[in-house]
């Protein structure tokens, strides 16, 4: 085994990774898709959503993959009736944790929690849902938040801080209290460090942040912290 | 089954907008092949006033919104072998279920239906039956052995359930259904 490197076993193939790689970007870069929801490429991990949850053998706890470092002789499953069974579960509780009305929400069809949904065959909750009544803020010029839709993945927080570097966005309160807020808890018109950039827009997996007006379709682009990143270190 | 050997269908609309029946009606000429197959033996679109006994496949449109419905829900379970969400409000609540967020008692919810929201007319409903505190999905009540979404779900879906279902077979839903 050569200085930096580690190996270990993704679904009984055996990979070469370089030290410190966590398991989710291991496996993807030996074309091993985990689902996951709030991740995001170009991004720090954050470890919220559950979803990307894998077994280690010999250990009888599951590990979120976005946050879990690769070590040798690791023996790592992604794909199990166990870990689909916890994953269509964890999809359940945020379906159920805020009011989610697909057919009268602006990311039908072009939402990230709705696709992980069918994706898992999750055809309807088995929880009782909460029917959040979340403050809607409408006040800046185009950009809108719909806490309801919310799924707390903090992409828009971390693309805010990191990519765009003015951390106008934060969470306040705790739990399924937690909630998305601008500056010091401002409305969003009077917030005085937002540029307006659109990149929370751009990268919130659900309908909670969009643009008024404009097509869904239109504003999502997953890619876009790693698309600047990469501009950006172009020599 | 009957005698005839025909395969005894209801259908039941609660609080939808009668959309998934009218997915139901777009089978088009595949209803006259289902015709053949099963007897409709209780539905909006038959003149039948009383849920019979003994049905085999119960198709439930629209969420569970009041007392009344509560009943005829837990009366088309206890009769039926196999029992059906239809639709989106059936399965999740839906638009039927946007009240729920706003968290207030059924009066106030008719008031604002029907007084404060009527453009002619307003007037305070007296004979509609009991709201229940909360709009639900079947399931939160009965069990539903099967679950078709879709604002509506396509004829073609309703028909593939059916058709499994005729043949004997479990509909497999994977890659076939949409949540929400």
């Amino acid at each position: 085994m050569s200085i930096g490197t580690v190996k270990l076993k993704i679904d009984g193939v055996e990979v070469t990774v370089p030290e410190g790689t966590m398991i989710l970007k291991a496996a993807k870069d030996n074309g091993i898709i985990i689902p996951t929801l709030c991740s995001l490429e170009g991004l720090t991990a954050y470890g919220g959503c559950r979803i990307c949850l894998v077994e280690i053998s010999g250990s009888p706890k599951l590990f979120p993959a976005c946050i879990t470092s690769v070590s040798t002789g690791m023996a790592v499953t992604t794909n199990s009736e166990k870990l689909k069974e916890y994953r269509k579960m964890a999809v359940q509780m945020l379906l159920a944790e805020r009011t989610h009305i697909c057919s009268v929400c602006v990311a039908d069809e072009h939402c990230e929690l709705q696709d992980m949904a069918n994706q898992l065959g999750v055809d309807h909750v088995m929880f009782e849902r909460n029917w959040s009544r979340d403050e809607i803020d409408s006040t800046h010029d185009f950009l809108v938040i719909d806490r309801n839709r919310c799924i707390l993945c903090t992409r828009c927080i971390r693309v805010c801080d990191q990519i765009e570097g003015v951390h106008t966005l934060d969470l306040k309160l705790r739990g399924k209290d937690s909630q998305v807020i601008m500056d010091l808890d401002e409305h969003w018109a009077n917030s005085c460090s937002c540029t307006s950039c659109r990149k929370c827009a751009k990268v919130c997996p659900v309908g909670a942040i969009y643009i008024e007006g404009e097509p869904i379709g239109h504003t999502k682009r997953k890619d876009i912290a790693e698309f600047i990143l990469t501009r950006r270190n172009r020599k | 089954m009957t005698t005839t050997g025909k395969v005894r269908v209801a259908t039941i609309w609660l609080s939808g907008c009668s959309g998934c029946h009218m997915s139901f009606l777009d089978q088009d000429e595949r209803l006259i092949d289902l015709a053949q197959k099963i007897q409709l033996v209780y539905s909006p679109i038959a003149d039948i006033k009383q849920f019979p006994e003994n049905v085999d496949v119960t198709l439930i449109e629209g969420a569970l919104a009041n007392e009344e419905q509560l009943a005829m829900l837990k009366t088309a379970r206890a009769r039926s072998k196999i029992l059906i969400s239809l639709g989106d409000c059936a399965v999740t609540g839906n638009v039927t279920a946007l009240r729920n967020a706003w968290h207030r008692s059924d009066q106030e919810v008719l008031e604002r239906a029907y007084l404060d929201k009527s453009d002619l007319n307003p007037q305070r409903p007296d004979q509609v039956p009991k709201l229940l505190v909360k709009a639900r999905p079947l399931h939160e009540a009965v069990k539903v052995d099967f679950f078709i979404p879709g604002c509506p779900p396509s004829a073609d879906l309703i028909n593939y359930v059916l058709t499994e279902l005729l043949a004997g077979r479990t509909p497999n839903m994977e890659g076939r259904s949409k949540y929400g």
